[in-house]
């Protein structure tokens, strides 16, 4: 279970890794990332990373960070093995590193209460947010809640109906969650309607982005609150097999999970890092959200990534099962490691994620999220490459209970 | 040759305020666009700002959304709208016109073929809202090589420090965007504008246009008696909106707006 190293602060982190030293002091992960945001975004953005980087060395601020990720959150998430899973599979051991079992049900809590705190500390009452499938909106409305801050989530109108349940959650919590109404009505556009309001309320509003995108310092510092994952999963596999894993699998929408759990082994050269997009109805028909894989870099959301985008420059509408990487984007780090070869990104379809989410269920009693269900898909093809001696840790990024809907439809019956 | 140089000092010499109207290319069409485009230099426009529809607007309001959607669904590209200038200009060749964006469709093209492209076409200058000068200096360099300006924002935000910055790389004009806000934004306060732009005035010696919350032309008289040049966007971009029903009065009811604009401005 827990070692003494399991709780490292975020920032201290980066003292561990011996040669990977990105972003660069403007944002930047080789020709990715940056602040691509309009003047007036400017100055907060400074404002915003001088508060980080200064409570990153603020031992108060890192214990008040602990504490919460500890009592409130319920850290260190366990990892488990998954001895059904590796025999359905055939192939390496499969270790589930159990974001899942977190407050609020994924890893997007880690995230928010980092932020949150810092917000606190630079005197901003009022919290926005975006959300897609609504984890993010949620783990956002709670933290806001807990620390008695107003709270408004931007949320697509297309998915404001379809995860009706996430935002009466949120509304309990006592956000107002506002149904986006312009462009395709999804992610992007309610990430669109959030930096519409930072720019106008900036003086007395944090932003919470809920992944590693967005302007500079946001994929940095959503990394560094998420590495908490990749940080416990590296002390506990090497307590629980006493070797580091071969390989790790993560899905990525904007990537934070698979960021967490990546970060703290960049340096590790002999663990294979595995991300895995949603490749919808087959990257071949166009519908799908796998800009790493089919996409090519552009300027999205305030940074230059891989994007899905026309031959104009507009962006695309985006398709996946899962509504939490529907998104046509992707965090600058994922393009950078994508491009120095650190990193692989494969893509698995609709159709496999929801095999793979019954497969999990049904042999090990655990039901996951949509999102994180691709990558256990991916495990899938992965596994028998490998020998039995040897493991995969798998990010388990979230629980499934927000998709019964959703695969009860697939499955053509209405709840 | 950039014409805004030209142009402000012309403004200049008579002694009054320059008048910018903004108005997003391919909404409704691209021919209304450039009939419209002669109709506003005729009501008394002194330079054209020309939207490039993205499809993620960041820093603009409801109304320029919408024309920016409008325009997409038309299928209008940064190309097309290179070919609009191209149009007017075969009948203009004095009045500035800049394109007003966001970079990815740039991107997209390159900058370098971006560049050429629009000196062609008769662009004087680019305001890319999403680069500020941090990440600029690829894209000054490709316009700078055209003779091409590249007109960067200043903000309530914008420090002594940022001020500077931007001092350093602006070229044609700046633009002070005057409220904290998206584009459409209301209740603009001169004396705060008053204030910011004495402030920028301290370090850039270049024209200082102010927008963003201008929507009548009792506002832009206020405002022409304190900026270099006056820039409304929304208000004649909710105007077209509202005429979607007779596309063929848009010219019309848009140049005697923006005359209504321009006599407010000499009045001051």
């Amino acid at each position: 279970m827990a070692t003494s190293t399991d709780n490292v602060v975020p920032g201290t982190v980066r003292a561990g890794l011996a040669s990977y030293d990105w972003p660069d002091a403007r944002g930047h992960f080789g020709p990715y990332g940056g602040m691509f945001v309009p003047e007036t975004l400017m100055h907060p953005l400074a404002e915003l990373q001088a508060a980080y980087a200064r409570y990153l060395q603020d031992p108060e601020f890192l214990a008040e960070l602990d504490a919460d990720l500890r009592d409130y959150v319920g850290r260190p998430s366990p990892i488990y093995h998954a001895e059904r899973l590796s025999r359905e599979y055939a192939g390496a051991q499969i270790f589930l590193k159990r974001e899942d079992l977190n407050h609020t049900g994924a890893h997007k809590v880690n995230n928010t209460v980092g932020q949150a705190l810092l917000a606190r500390r630079m005197g901003k009452p009022r919290i926005i947010a975006e959300t897609g499938a609504g984890q993010h909106g949620v783990a956002t409305a709670t933290v806001a809640a807990r620390l008695g801050l107003e709270c408004v989530v931007y949320m697509g109108e297309v998915d404001v109906a379809r995860q009706e349940a996430n935002v009466y959650r949120m509304r309990l919590l006592g956000a107002r969650v506002v149904a986006v109404k312009s462009g395709s009505r999804t992610l992007k556009d309610a990430l669109n309607e959030a930096m519409r309001d930072w720019v106008t309320n900036v003086d007395h509003t944090f932003y919470i982005i809920g992944t590693v995108a967005g302007p500079h310092p946001y994929p940095a510092m959503v990394r560094d609150f998420q590495a908490v994952i990749g940080r416990e999963a590296r002390a506990q596999m090497l307590e629980r097999t006493g070797r580091l894993p071969d390989a790790l699998v993560a899905c990525v929408g904007g990537g934070s999970n698979a960021i967490g759990l990546f970060y703290p082994f960049i340096d590790d050269q002999d663990v294979a890092l595995h991300g895995v997009e949603a490749a919808g109805e087959g990257l071949e028909t166009g519908r799908h959200a796998a800009p790493l894989n089919a996409g090519a870099p552009g300027v999205l959301h305030g940074n230059r990534t891989y994007l899905m985008e026309d031959a104009n420059g507009q962006i695309i509408e985006t398709h996946s099962i899962s509504a939490g990487l529907d998104y046509p984007g992707v965090g600058p780090e994922h393009a950078w490691l994508k491009d120095s070869g650190r990193a692989t990104y494969a893509a698995v379809t609709d159709r496999e994620a929801l095999i793979a989410f019954h497969t999990l269920t049904r042999v090990e009693g655990i039901i996951p999220a949509l999102e994180s269900s691709h990558a256990i898909a991916y495990a899938a093809q992965l596994a028998p490459r490998l020998r039995k001696d040897q493991s995969i840790l798998i990010n388990l990024s979230g629980r499934g209970d927000k998709d019964m809907h959703t695969v009860a439809q697939l499955d053509g019956i209405t709840l | 040759m950039s014409r805004i140089p030209e142009m402000f000092a012309g403004v200049r010499g008579s002694g009054r305020a320059a008048l910018i109207p903004f108005i997003t290319a391919g909404d409704p069409d691209p021919d209304t666009t450039v009939t419209l485009m002669h109709r506003l230099v005729a009501a008394g426009a002194d330079l054209i700002e020309l939207g490039v529809p993205f499809s993620d607007p960041i820093a603009d309001g409801p109304v320029i959304q919408r024309a920016t959607e409008r325009a997409l669904a038309r299928g209008v590209t940064l190309g097309d709208v290179l070919a609009m200038v191209r149009r007017f200009r075969a009948e203009d060749q004095a009045t500035p016109v800049v394109l007003m964006g966001y970079l990815n469709p740039i991107e997209t093209m390159g900058y370098a073929a971006f560049a050429v492209a629009a000196r062609a076409a008769g662009v004087d200058g680019a305001l890319v809202v999403d680069v500020p000068p941090e990440e600029g200096d690829d894209l000054v360099a490709a316009l700078r090589g055209e003779d091409l300006d590249l007109v960067y924002l200043l903000a309530p935000t914008s420090d002594a420090t940022r001020i500077a910055r931007i001092a350093a790389v602006a070229s044609g004009f700046v633009y002070y965007v005057s409220v904290k806000g998206v584009t459409g934004a209301g209740n603009l306060d001169l004396a705060d504008v008053a204030e910011h732009l004495a402030a920028i005035r301290t370090q850039i010696a270049l024209p200082v246009g102010v927008g963003f919350g201008i929507s009548d032309a009792d506002t832009a008289g206020r405002v022409a008696a304190i900026a270099d040049a006056v820039i409304v966007g929304s208000a004649i971009v909710g105007r077209i909106e509202a005429l979607a029903a007779t596309p063929e009065r848009i010219p019309t009811v848009i140049g005697d707006f923006v005359a209504g604009l321009r006599a407010a401005i000499e009045r001051r």
